[in-house]
């Protein structure tokens, strides 16, 4: 039901890697090393700043894809893949978008399920890559219906 | 602590054992990432939604089975880091998280974090780059 939305995507939005959103960030994770918050263990390392735990892209606004309802309810979130060319550094800007690479469906246990492959990018505000994001979402038959409803 | 360089194909990376699950924990991650969906905090909401109780968000554990790696940060970082999610984690649920170097080349690692019944709530691989 969600073919038609593969290669759809969002016009990009700019995030700040903020400081205070880092620093929570790495609370809620439990990972309270200095490299995400102290700012003189950042400046001494090779990165001169501080950098952001590998899944805070999660914070980030992606912008809206065309056409791409989803409940906000009833989905399953079933792979997360994270690649980085380099850390995400605090305070820096980075440009977010995300696109739909893929969708199809097939007969389960539990009747048909959907499969959902949404992938997010970050950019440096020259257009480098720093990090892309993959999601599989699982859709279940009982969600589909109430979304066709 | 070993430097990444120095470890063996099957060699393991310190080990942690997360406290039990609480509430707060979720809560806290709720506001940190801004995913509210309530049935990582709401009871009522989890029961509707056909779940035993709250479950945590499959991203905090992803969060927190990435620590395993913060330690080696002069030396390299997370290059590409892929989970499945491969079961739920229930309130007051103590989670190890282990990363066993798998292939020394690539510097891939297993990584999982399982429950205090030995089953593997999620599972995945980190590959580490070096710092050029």
């Amino acid at each position: 039901m969600l073919e038609d939305c593969i290669g759809k995507r969002s016009t990009p939005v700019k995030n700040a890697v903020e400081r205070g959103a880092v620093k929570k960030f790495a609370e809620a994770i439990g990972d309270d090393h200095p490299i995400f918050t102290d700012e003189e263990t950042g400046r001494e390392s090779r990165f001169g700043v501080n950098i952001a735990p590998p899944t805070f892209p999660r914070v980030f606004d992606y912008g809206t894809i065309p056409d791409l309802n989803l409940p906000e309810k009833g989905l399953i979130h079933g792979e997360q893949i994270y690649h980085y060319e380099r850390p995400l550094r605090v305070g820096e800007d980075v440009y977010c978008h995300a696109e739909v690479k893929n969708y199809y469906e097939r007969d389960g246990q539990s009747g048909r399920m959907a499969f959902l492959q949404i992938k997010r990018y970050g950019n440096d505000p020259a257009g480098e890559l720093i990090f892309t994001e993959e999601q599989v979402v699982i859709i279940t038959e009982a969600v589909r219906e109430r979304m066709q409803a | 602590m070993k430097r990444l360089r120095d470890l063996q194909v099957g060699e393991s990376l310190q080990e942690v054992s997360l406290p039990p699950v609480s509430r707060l924990d979720l809560i806290k991650y709720a506001g940190a990432s801004g995913d509210y969906n309530p049935i990582h905090t709401i009871d009522e909401e989890a029961e509707k939604a056909g779940l035993p109780g709250v479950i945590a968000h499959g991203m905090w554990t992803m969060g927190n089975l990435a620590k395993l790696f913060t330690p080696h940060y002069e030396e390299g970082f997370i290059q590409d880091y892929a989970v499945r999610f491969k079961g739920m984690v229930r309130l007051h649920d103590e989670l190890i998280l282990k990363a066993v170097l798998q292939d020394k080349d690539t510097l891939t690692f297993n990584v999982d974090a399982s429950n205090q019944d030995g089953k593997a709530v999620i599972k995945g691989q980190v590959v580490m780059q070096y710092h050029g």
